[in-house]
């Protein structure tokens, strides 16, 4: 039962199911213990399945731009409900058109995320930072 | 002729049953008053004896019994997440027939241990996180439940990582210790069953003695579970058919007292409109809930704020003051009659808003979101709009002549996002078949389904109850 437990789904009003599921398999198929919200997820759903199932961290997606408000004070609400230094993690196309990416990367950085990832990134690099960020082997 | 006797005793009146296994057909019903504070085989004996007058003498096989005496089966649930294992909890208990009189989320601080040592519950539920998920809350509530210096018995079904644990922090204590499987082993999965098994199980071996209840039991074949899920059991077969004979289907019904309102159905609920997404706790088939605000008496104050002064006035056309003074007069008279015009219309409104609220609190909602592709919705607990089949039960409704009335305005609904049932094929259960049945079917179900579906399902009379 040492298996790290990910808390994954693709927030706000986003529909966007496809990537959800290519990174449910390829965590899984490393070896995490993958908790899918699926779509359509709000903060306080991730929150709450994080307390839950005592999860690790919570891996955000996000495609269709509205990112940034969607994830706008979630460190904050886990502060509060307890999930204090829990592992956030966002990725996809974050932001509104394009930026350059370390701006934006710093502004996610700025709202209590760990890890931010763009648009294009391989699930092999979320599982190596996973990995990583978690100690596992 | 195959006699069976069928009992309920109430927590006013011990309603008696005798059906004959054979034709299948109730061969006669009686009520007395329920003698739980002395004993209780008092008022069952004189039942028995008004039943014999009418259509005696018996000689029954077997003497089933449901009870809602005593106060019925109190619970107190306590999990993790509001939205998550304490609602999980709480449904997991309603649906065993339970009064679940608090329910408690997170950590249970030393105010609720002494609020829980008041209520002196007849059970506790323990749950909270899913399996291999948060152990913190449980094993903490587990020493915080030890510590609470009664005895009542413990279900421990949260979290199978803590199990353990939970129970060797719960021996040493005056508790008895049950364990069932996690309400919630994963996000969102609720698995009641087991738990509900154990609850029952907890009720036949320790609730009834406990009660005093168990002084009957020579008298017969004991009683077999709480009303609540005798009722739940007669829903069941008449929704489900049997093998031999189908079912109804999807069923709502609603037993409106004079405190407390319930409201069962069997339905899945899902999404009946398109682009609709089911969102949280998936709900069970066979749910019930209790509205403990919401009735005609004590609970007609829970009623008058649900709705407002205003749609009061609207439905009665009467001024606030009287309204006001009606449902003042009801709430410390349990036992008052409508005796004036006024109270008669006070009495519709009373019954209207009732069923409309606790319909309305059953059944889920729709939220509308809109996305990049368009509007979608969200839908969060059951789509009840489709059910075409409600049983309505209790006193008020039982005995009013305007039931039609009531119902048809009980089930307007100007919110079109509270997925509640629209248009009904209505009855009412006039002779409580329905608990009765639900005894019957774990002893003779095809007689009990041809008696349930001969009392409920007969076609010609659909036209009339719309």
């Amino acid at each position: 039962m040492d298996r790290k437990t990910i808390i994954l789904g693709v927030i706000g009003a986003d529909v966007h199911a496809v990537g959800n599921q290519i990174l449910n398999y390829a965590f899984t198929d490393a070896g995490f213990h993958v908790v899918n919200l699926g779509v359509m997820v709000s903060q306080e759903e991730f929150i709450e399945a994080a307390i839950e199932s005592a999860a690790d961290a919570i891996v955000v997606s996000s495609l269709y731009g509205h990112g940034e408000l969607d994830c706008q004070g979630l460190r904050d609400k886990c502060d509060e409900a307890g999930l204090k230094g829990i592992l956030l993690y966002v990725g996809g196309n974050i932001v509104v058109g394009k930026q350059p990416f370390d701006q934006v990367e710093e502004r996610f950085r700025q709202m209590g995320f760990d890890r931010i990832f763009g648009p294009g990134t391989s699930p092999e690099e979320g599982i190596q930072a996973l990995k990583e960020d978690l100690g596992v082997a | 002729m195959r006699q069976v006797l069928l009992i309920d005793f109430g927590s006013t009146y011990t309603k008696l049953t005798a059906v004959d296994l054979d034709a299948p057909r109730v061969v006669a019903t009686a009520q007395a008053r329920t003698t739980a504070d002395s004993d209780i085989s008092t008022g069952l004996n004189e039942g028995l004896a008004l039943l014999e007058k009418e259509a005696g003498p018996f000689r029954f096989e077997a003497r089933l019994a449901c009870s809602s005496a005593a106060g019925g089966l109190n619970m107190v649930a306590s999990g993790l997440v509001p939205s998550l294992t304490a609602k999980a909890a709480k449904l997991a208990a309603f649906g065993a027939g339970a009064k679940v009189i608090q329910s408690y989320a997170y950590q249970l601080t030393r105010e609720d241990a002494e609020e829980i040592a008041e209520i002196r519950p007849d059970i506790l539920l323990l749950t909270g996180g899913t399996d291999g998920g948060n152990q913190e809350t449980i094993l903490h509530n587990a020493r915080r439940v030890a510590g609470i210096p009664l005895s009542f018995p413990v279900i421990v079904a949260g979290n199978r990582s803590a199990r353990e644990e939970c129970a060797e922090i719960l021996s040493p204590s005056p508790h008895p210790v049950f364990c069932a499987d996690n309400v919630m082993p994963e996000m969102n999965r609720l698995v009641i069953e087991p738990v509900q098994q154990v609850i029952r199980q907890v009720f036949l071996e320790r609730i009834i003695s406990a009660k005093g209840l168990s002084e009957t039991q020579t008298l017969l074949d004991g009683i077999l579970m709480p009303t609540p899920s005798a009722v739940l059991e007669g829903l069941k077969l008449l929704a489900g058919g049997s093998n031999k004979r189908a079912g109804l289907g999807d069923l709502v019904a609603v037993d409106l007292g004079g405190a407390t309102t319930d409201v069962y159905s069997i339905a899945d609920g899902f999404p009946t409109r398109a682009n609709t997404m089911l969102k949280g706790l998936a709900e069970p088939r066979v749910k019930r809930t209790v509205e403990g605000d919401i009735g005609m008496r004590f609970g007609a104050r829970g009623v008058l704020e649900a709705v407002g002064e205003e749609a009061f006035g609207r439905l009665t056309g009467l001024s606030e003051d009287i309204i006001e003074q009606v449902v003042a007069k009801y709430g410390a008279h349990p036992e008052a009659l409508p005796t004036n015009p006024d109270e008669e219309k006070v009495d519709f409104a009373l019954a209207v808003f009732a069923l409309r609220t606790a319909l309305a609190r059953h059944a889920g909602t729709l939220e509308k979101v809109y996305t990049p592709v368009g509007p979608m919705y969200q839908q969060t607990g059951k789509d009840l709009t489709c059910s075409r089949r409600l049983i309505v039960t209790g006193g008020a409704l039982i005995y009013t002549g305007l039931l039609g009335n009531i119902i048809r305005e009980a089930l307007v609904q100007d919110d079109p996002w509270v997925l509640t049932p629209r248009e009904m094929l209505w009855r009412c259960d006039q002779g409580y078949i329905l608990s009765a049945m639900g005894l019957l079917s774990g002893y003779g179900r095809d007689a009990a389904l041809e008696l349930l579906l001969g009392a409920f399902g007969k076609e010609e009379e659909d036209a009339a109850c719309k």
